[in-house]
Formats: C-alpha cells, structure tokens, sequence
C-alpha cells in the first residue's frame, strides 16, 4: 500500500468530481426530450458511436477546428488535453508496466514517482520516464502560450480573449499551476533519488546544488496535489465542465439529437460544453463592427449557466449564425439564444383574432409569396412578376395586396405560441390554394415555410426557383458580362443551406466575383430582423462595414437574394446593390418557343441596356 | 366652487397631469429610441395588422407618452413583428424593440 | 499692398457665385469665376418659376449675368475644383485638369445636389415610370409641353410626396431642405393651372411656410386650387396592372390608414450636400455641420467665415436656401469678405 497524507487533496478532488459528475450526468439524461433515449438506445451499438470516438479525437483531443482557425492556439489546445490525456494514459500503463497488477490506488499514477524513487531503472522503464518527461514538457509548452495569450492575444490570431470571472480565473489559476508544480515536484525527487528522466533529472540536479530537495519536495508534491485537488472540485463550478460535458455532447450529437424547439437536457449539455474559448467574439460583427463586448456568445451562455442572464443581453443578438458556423464545439449558439428568448415570452393575451378568413380564389400551380419586406423594394417583386410571365408560369400572386407575416419574427423573439397562430393562417391559405409549389423572396419566410410549416408542397426561394427555370430553359437571361459579386443572406445562407443556387444563377450571365468572406463566412448585413435591441447606431456601423466589405471585390454590381439585405446595403453601398431576380428579368428573353431568338439581332440591343 | 357640470368629462379628457407614465418611462429607458417619433405614421402606413384592424403603432407610441394606456396590452398583441414599420420609419425608431419593450412592460405589471 | 490687387477666387457660378463675383467685382476686386458645367446660373437654369410669386427663373438669371457682364473680368467654365490647399496665407485652387491658379481669397459656392430618390426603392423612383422626382416635374414644367403619364395620357390624380430623403435619418439627413414645402405648393398649382380637372394631393409630415407670403400660397392652393393637404407620410407606392401606382400613407388626423391611386407621383426631393463640396471642403481642411454641409466659424456673427483663414462659404454649400435667401446670402459673404481684407490691409499696415 502506497500511501502519504499529501495524497488526500488530490483523492478528495477526484471523488467529489465523480460524484457531482454522475449526478449531473443522470440528471440531464433524465432531462432528454422524450423519444430521444430510445433514439441513442437504437444508434448506441451503430458505425455513429465509432464515429462519434473519432470526432472525440480530432475535436477534443487534437483540436483540429481550432488548428484550423490558427495554428498556435491550435497547438496551445492540442498540447494541452492531448498532452494531459496521453500523460494519464501513460502514467497508467507505466504503472500496470512496473507492478504487473491492474488494479492501484488512483492516486498511485498521479504520484508514480514519488512513491518509486528506484534509481536502477530498467530498459522499459527508462522509456516510459522519457515519455513522460515528454508529455510534461508538451503541456508546459501548451501553458505557455496560455499565459502569453492572455496578455497578448494577437500572437494566437485573436483580437480579443474572453474575459472571464473571478472563478473561471481561479479555476484557471490552478490549472496553470498544475503541471509546473508537478514539473518542480518530480524534478525535487529525481534531484536527490535519481529517478528522473532528460527533463526532470538536470532540473532536479541543478535544484539539488542549492535546495535541500529531500525535505523541500514532500512540499512541492503537497502543492501539486493541491492544485489538482482545487481544479477538480473547481470543474463542475467552472467553464472547465466543458472538458468532461463534451465528449457526451459528441457522443449523443452522433445519435442524432439535437435542440429543437425546447430547451432540453440536450440543450443543458450543450450549454455546458462552451469551453469559452473565445473564438466566437471576433466572429461577431456586433463586437468588431460596433461596440458590443458583452452580448456574444461566450457571455450569453456563461450567464446563463451563472444564472446572471439579462433579457436584454439575450435580445441583443442579431442571429446571423456566424459564431454557430465558427464555434469548435459544434453548438447550436442560434438556436440556444432563441430558447432563451423562448424563456422570457410574456404571458399576454394573443390578439391575432382580425386574421381574415378569404378562402383564395383562382388556381394556380405556383404561389409566390413575397414577403413583407419585398413590399419594400419593388424592384424584386416586378422583376418577378417579369420573369414569371416570361417562363409562361401560372401564377398566384399570393400577397400582392398585403400579407400576413410568415411567423418567424415573433419565433426569433421567442413568442414561439403567437407565431403558430401567423403559421397556422398562412399554412391554411397556402393549402387551400391547391399550388403545388411556393416561391418566395424572403429567406426568413423560406426558412419558417421549409421548417415550420410542415406543408406537403415545394418550398422554394426564388434563387432556387430561378435557377431551376434556367435549367429546364423556360428562360434564358443573356450574358450581360458585368461583374458581380454573391452576398449571402443569412437566413438563405448559413440558415438554410442555399449557398450554390444563386452562385448557378448569375454564372449563367454575369462573372462571379469570390470574396474571402463569402458562404458560411458572409457577413450578416445588419439588417437582421433577429435583433430586437440593438442600437440604431451600431446597426448602421454593421451595415455601412458590410457594403463597404463587399465594395472591395470590385465588382460592378453587388447581388443579393433578400429584400432586407438589399434595403441594407443599398443605404452605405456606392456600387448599385440588386437582388438577383432583378438581375435576371433584365437580362430575359424566352427561348422556350423560339431558340432562335438568340441569334436574333436584337438581342445585342438588350444586353447593351442590361 | 360649485360644479355645473360643464368641465371636460373624466373619460373623455387626456388627464396627463394625473395620468401613470411608469410604461412610457421603462419603454424610454429600455429603448431609447422610443422616444424619436415624429407622428409622421409611416409605421401605420405600412403595418400588415393596420390593415385589418384598428391597429395603430404611431397611435399607441403617442398615447404612451400621454400616459393613456388602456387596452394597451389588447391593442399591442395584435402586432406581427414582421419589422416594416422599422425599415420605413423615417427617424430610425427601433420600432420592434418598442413593441417587445411595452409589452415587457405589461409583462411587469401582470406579474405584481 | 493694394487692397484692390488682392485676387479672390469664387467656386460656382450658381446664383450664390454669381451674385457674390458681381458684387465684388463691383467693389473694384479682381475676381476669377470658376464654374464646373459649359453655363452659369447652375441650377437656377432648369427651375421653371419660383416661389412664391411664380416669377419666371429666367428673368433672375438674366439679372445675374448682366451684372457679370459688367463686373468680373474672368469667367471660366469648365473647370472642375477638385480641392483647394493654403500654403503661406495663399491659397491654391486644383482643377479636375490638372490646372491650378492661386488666390487670396476663396469663396466657395459650390452648391448642392438632389437627393437621390433611388435610395428609396419603396417610392420606386427609377422602378415604377409614373413616379418622377420635383426637378423632373420642373424640367416638364418648363418644356411647356403638356403634362402626361408615362403612357402619353392626361394624369388625373396627381399625388406630391414631401420630404423625400429629408428629415430622414435612414438616408442619412436629418436635416429639414426648407424648400420643399413651399416648392410642393407652388408646382401643384402650376400642374392644376396646366390641368384644371386634375386631382391634386399632397402628403406631407409638417408644413413649413416660413418665408414671405408662403403661408399666404399655401391657403390659396386649398382655397382657390382645391389641392387637399394630407398629414401622413407615404411608406410605400406599388403599381397597379394599368400602370398606375398605388400609394399608401396614414391620415394621421383622422388616425386611419389610406390607400390612394394615381397617374403621376412627384416625389419631392431634398436638398442634400454635394459629394464634390465635401471633397473640396476636406481638401481645404474645413469643419463640417453635422449634417455634412460646410460649417461657419460662427453661425450667428460671421456665417460666411470657415475655420480656415481667407476661405469664406456661400449659399447651399452652407445650408438648404431658397433663390432669395441665396442672394441675400452671397451679398453678405461679399460684405465679409471686404471686411476682412480691410482689417487684413490695416494689420499689414500697423506693422
């Protein structure tokens, strides 16, 4: 039995972090939407487990998403939890090596080498010292660039750290101390025993020039202990839960649950998995372009876990999903912040009783629905009433008169309950009308008809719509050889998936101009209906940022598919902002009847005025 | 002084120098933008709701600041968000978050 | 030194330049008119009447070219300022060309331009044809010829929309153009004089009639003309199969909102601060007011002075002015100017 009163500390730490850990653990299982256990009861033994241990290695081993975002903070992560994982791995099977029994005392790996102060070291065991000393110098190196991070967080390619509070930075504070401590603590013992390897043998050597080691180091290993001890209990109070929380959220992500309309135990797990890291505060466009460093993501779901959350840091949020397509950890940010919301909806009466209830008259086999805001920009809807006669569609002009809106809004504010009645309403017209297909222009009406209304009709946004026209050549826009380039709007985008159609559509008669910020990466234009409380100020910064973004591929036209993109930009952007159905209905001609047509001279006529 | 009963009748009066401006005060606070309006009724001009009933956003933003809340918490309900009125309002008015605000605002009240 | 030999430069031969080169040509000053278009008069040119009094514009610019004639010696058209830098107390004026000429004092004229109505797609300006813009009316207005639809039709409802691109803070001026209102007034009665069966309706958010027998025409286009006077701000026009445009505002007295049709919109455009003005203000080192146009070192005591010493600011460049105020204005940047070179004469002298 190998025992020393310093080990209590450590043991204490280990035993109360697996308490609090089952306990939560259970508690969130218990918490899973219904139907979602018997989901992971019938994945548990497919390929998706496999796969979820591979995705445990890249991601929270290996770091790979946040290599890919810069390289030294990658290898600041890797070093880290690889490095830590691979010294317990190693510790454990150096120990298995050495006594040839499985079963030890846990602390016995931790403390190897103060309870083994053998200096004749045998060949294998020569191997695992050098290894270890290896792995700590790995993790030494990893902390390093923590510690300069902190201070200077450009040499990691950040332009802000997340600031954390005086927990976090305790929690911090001991985990930094861990591996030096233990770095001082082996090196002391190898000092006056010899049991060290390349590192800790000439550490402890020099140490022992002027040190008395054989009474100092039961101090420095009652510091490690320490600091171990203190971190483990700190995990389940600290962002540093995310370390164990992870690796079941990519476990049960592989299972195929998700957060949906309900904040769940899934949604706990989620919101426990943040590792704060950060990366979601220069993604923001509300801290680089305005002046906001309080409402991203990182803050929202650490005072949410603190219980600190303000209802106006939860609306302050304009849901472009740019740190949902960053963040390492694969969370939902977008869809936590709308449960938030989701939370704080006001118990008032619903007063969407006016609704009329017209039973549609005509048919057709399109409806177009162009939403509230292509009202607005008149230019969308012409042009596709142009390009909807030109393709001899048969069309319903469903809100020409004045609509009724899609719901969303109300859902991005969380009033999940009013929103149903608006989808209730719309849902029945639509129906009712007999359409097999809807075409709309807004991408915040696309995204609640494809994901709210539950309608066995097309959804299509007319980006999908217009590139399947030209397809099937029922038009053919002529090639204008102007210059454009794709903005992507973020509920089209990043909400819904549609990167690809558009890009079709103008290649087919304009030059594609790439900008690096572009798809998954685009900028939100600001104008996002997502956020209530942004200051009119701030909004105006966003957008006047994003034109001017988009200025610098020079293009001679910047295209978009929405109207409130195109509002948006057009206020800041000097180059003319046009949606692309605008595009298209002015570079149209039918060919459907008449291929010739192209050849025709007039032709040259057209793309002169396009 | 004897009252022959020709005053402005209780009901009818806008009584601002007796009336509750806690609404108006959290809604400014919270939203200070509220507090722009112009009466120009772009907002009314645009609204979906406007149309098919007596919804009227620039109507209730000016009864606010008079302290006339009756119905409010009816009358607001009926708002869609869709944010129209937000992109024609000729002053910037982050006209949503007034609506999210003042019915925050109710929210507080029901909850006392 | 002469006083007399110290050469002043003027940018813009609009009325402002036009009536501040006269007056100080007049007061024995060799002045250099620089203007940027092939004319002078700017866009007093292509006004039509003015306000109040429906006084044909030409007679104003025959005014001041007669008194061009007579006082200045140097016209030149075609030049293009691009900016102007001091260096030594002298300043250099910067031609598109590549020229330059120096000066002793410059004034700048420069103007204003229209607001764009294009930047607001919800009035459909450029989109729908039936929808023209205030100098486009004035353009038809002078033409003589009959006003029509876009069709080549009669219009019989004809609707003015105020304050397009003013007071608005999404088009970025927060300003009020003060012309607006009255030029409103004035072209809906020379459409009514054309067409005495047309439906004339104006939207506006507030009536400003401030100057001289404003208000007075103001009443007479309810009283004589029948032209009704709606308070309510139009958020969107749409566009019927027919061609014609469906408008939409609230009546704000009567709280209600309206939907209207008519044949012909005139979008009533601001006056906002011209792009080229800014550059040449920038160039020169002058502060700006916060709504962009060029700010006076004192806006009480020498609303014609800029920060910058010798350069001195005239009519639009300065703020929206109606033709009146403008000359007004231009004769009192010439008084400063004077001023100031005899205080600049007297100093040079003590020493």
């Amino acid at each position: 039995m190998h025992f020393n009163l310093f080990v209590l500390p450590f043991t204490a730490g280990m035993i109360i972090l697996s308490l609090l850990l089952t306990y939560r653990y259970i508690k969130w299982l218990i918490d899973l939407e219904s139907g979602d256990l018997k989901r992971i009861g019938s994945k548990i033994l497919s390929i998706k487990t496999l796969k979820a241990l591979r995705e445990i290695f890249m991601e929270s081993l290996i770091h790979r998403k946040v290599f890919r975002n810069n390289i030294l903070l990658g290898y600041m992560h890797m070093s880290l939890a690889f490095g830590w994982f691979l010294l317990i791995v190693f510790g454990k099977l150096e120990t298995l090596f050495y006594t040839g029994r499985q079963a030890n005392e846990i602390y016995y790996p931790v403390f190897f080498r103060f309870f083994e102060q053998n200096p004749h070291q045998t060949g294998m065991l020569i191997i695992f010292n050098a290894v270890m000393d290896f792995l700590l110098l790995m993790v030494l190196s990893g902390i390093v660039v923590a510690i300069l991070r902190r201070f200077r967080p450009g040499i990691a390619g950040m332009k802000k750290t997340t600031k954390h509070s005086l927990g976090d930075r305790m929690a911090l504070a001991a985990l930094w101390l861990i591996f030096p401590l233990r770095l001082l603590a082996e090196s002391a013992t190898a000092g006056y025993s010899g049991n060290g390897s390349f590192i800790t043998q000439p550490f402890g050597n020099f140490m022992h020039l002027f040190l008395p080691l054989q009474q100092l180091s039961i101090v420095f290993w009652w510091m490690y202990s320490l600091s171990l001890g203190a971190f483990m209990i700190s995990i389940p109070f600290s962002r540093y839960m995310h370390i164990p929380t992870e690796i079941l959220l990519i476990f049960l992500r592989n299972w195929d649950l998700k957060t949906n309309e309900n904040f769940t135990g899934f949604s706990e797990i989620e919101v426990q998995s943040c590792s704060r890291c950060g990366i979601c505060i220069d993604t923001c466009q509300m801290s680089s372009q305005g002046k906001n460093n309080t409402a991203q993501m990182v803050y929202f779901l650490r005072d949410y876990r603190y219980k600190q959350l303000q209802p106006d840091l939860t609306d302050n949020c304009l849901l472009c999903g740019r740190c949902t397509a960053a963040c390492p950890v694969g969370i939902d940010l977008t869809q936590q912040r709308i449960l938030q919301r989701k939370k704080n909806a006001f118990k008032l009466p619903q007063g969407f009783h006016y609704l009329p209830v017209n039973q549609p008259s005509g048919e057709a086999d399109v409806i177009y629905f162009a939403g509230c805001m292509s009202h607005l920009t008149p230019g969308i809807t012409l042009s596709m009433e142009k390009i909807f006669k030109a393709a001899k569609v048969n069309y319903l002009f469903m809100d020409r008169d004045g609509s009724v809106c899609c719901g969303r809004p109300l859902k991005l504010s969380g009033q999940h309950e009013a929103a149903k009645k608006l989808v209730e309403h719309n849902r029945q017209q639509i129906i009712l009308s007999g359409a097999k297909t809807i075409v709309t222009s807004c991408p915040i009406c696309y995204k609640s008809f494809r994901e709210d209304y539950h309608m066995n009709i097309r959804v299509l946004h007319h980006s999908e719509y217009l590139n399947e026209l030209i397809q099937k050549k029922k038009i053919a826009p002529l090639p204008s050889g102007k210059s454009v380039v794709f903005h992507d709007p973020c509920e089209l985008g990043r909400g819904s998936g549609i990167y690809e159609q558009p890009r079709e559509v103008l290649n087919h008669f304009a030059e594609l101009r790439p900008i690096y910020q572009e798809k998954e990466n685009a900028l939100c234009c600001g104008g996002s209906l997502g956020n209530l409380s942004i200051v009119p100020e701030e909004r105006c910064a966003i957008q006047k940022a994003t034109a001017k973004y988009l200025e610098t591929a020079h293009a001679e036209v910047i295209a978009t598919s929405c109207p409130l993109c195109k509002k948006s930009l057009a206020q800041y952007s000097d180059t003319p902002v046009k949606d692309i159905a605008e595009l298209v209905a002015a570079s149209l001609t039918v060919v459907a009847e008449n291929p010739k047509i192209l050849k025709h001279h007039k032709v040259q006529e057209m793309v002169e005025i396009v | 002084m004897k009252d022959w009963g020709y005053s402005i009748l209780k009901g009818r009066q806008i009584d601002i120098e007796n009336n509750d401006f806690s609404i108006s005060r959290f809604v400014a606070q919270h939203e200070p933008s509220f507090k722009w309006c112009i009466g120009c009724g772009s907002c009314t001009a645009t609204c979906s709701a406007a149309r098919l009933t007596g919804f009227n956003p620039r109507k209730i933003n000016l009864l606010i600041h008079r302290g006339e809340t009756t119905n409010l918490a009816e009358e607001i309900s009926k708002c869609m968000l869709c944010g129209k009125c937000q992109l024609v309002c000729p002053r910037g008015i982050n006209t949503r978050n007034v609506i999210q605000n003042i019915k925050r605002a109710l929210n507080n009240c029901h909850a006392l | 030194m002469n006083t007399n030999r110290q050469h002043i430069i003027v940018i813009g031969a609009g009325p402002a330049g036009l009536e501040a080169a006269a007056t100080l040509g007049a007061a024995g000053y060799p002045v250099t008119l620089l203007e940027k278009e092939n004319h002078t008069g700017g866009k007093l040119k292509s006004l039509h009447q003015l306000f109040p009094g429906f006084r044909p514009a030409y007679e104003v610019q025959n005014y001041l070219d007669g008194r061009l004639e007579i006082n200045v010696a140097q016209v030149i058209t075609n030049a293009d300022v691009i900016s102007v830098t001091t260096e030594n107390g002298k300043h250099k004026v910067i031609l598109a060309d590549g020229q330059s000429m120096n000066g002793d004092i410059v004034l700048i004229a420069s103007g204003f331009q229209v607001f764009n109505a294009e930047k607001k797609e919800e009035y459909g300006y450029g989109i729908y044809e039936n929808v023209i813009t205030s100098p486009d009316l004035e353009a038809k207005l002078k033409s003589c010829d009959p006003l029509t639809s876009a069709n080549g039709t009669t219009p019989r409802k004809i609707a003015f929309i105020h304050c397009v691109g003013s007071r608005d803070q999404k088009a970025g001026n927060v300003h009020c153009s003060r012309v607006c209102c009255i030029t409103g007034v004035k072209q809906a009665i020379e459409v009514k004089m054309q067409l005495p069966g047309a439906e004339i309706f104006n939207f506006y958010m507030d009536l400003r009639m401030f100057g001289q027998n404003f208000e007075e025409l103001y009443i007479e286009a309810q009283q004589k003309w029948g032209i009704t006077f709606i308070r309510g701000r139009v958020s969107e026009i749409g566009e019927n199969m027919d061609g014609t445009l469906q408008l939409k505002a609230e009546d704000t007295l009567s709280g209600r909102p309206m939907k209207m049709n008519f044949d012909l919109v005139v979008l009533l455009v601001g006056i906002v601060p011209a792009r080229q003005t800014l550059a040449i203000g920038k160039s020169a080192g002058l502060a700006l007011t916060s709504g962009d146009f060029l700010a006076a070192s004192d806006a009480q005591l020498s609303p014609n002075k800029t920060t910058t010493d010798g350069i001195f600011i005239t009519g639009t460049c300065r703020e929206p002015l109606s033709i009146a105020e403008t000359l007004t204005d231009a004769r009192a940047a010439s008084v400063s100017i004077i001023q100031y070179l005899n205080e600049r004469q007297k100093k040079s002298e003590c020493i």
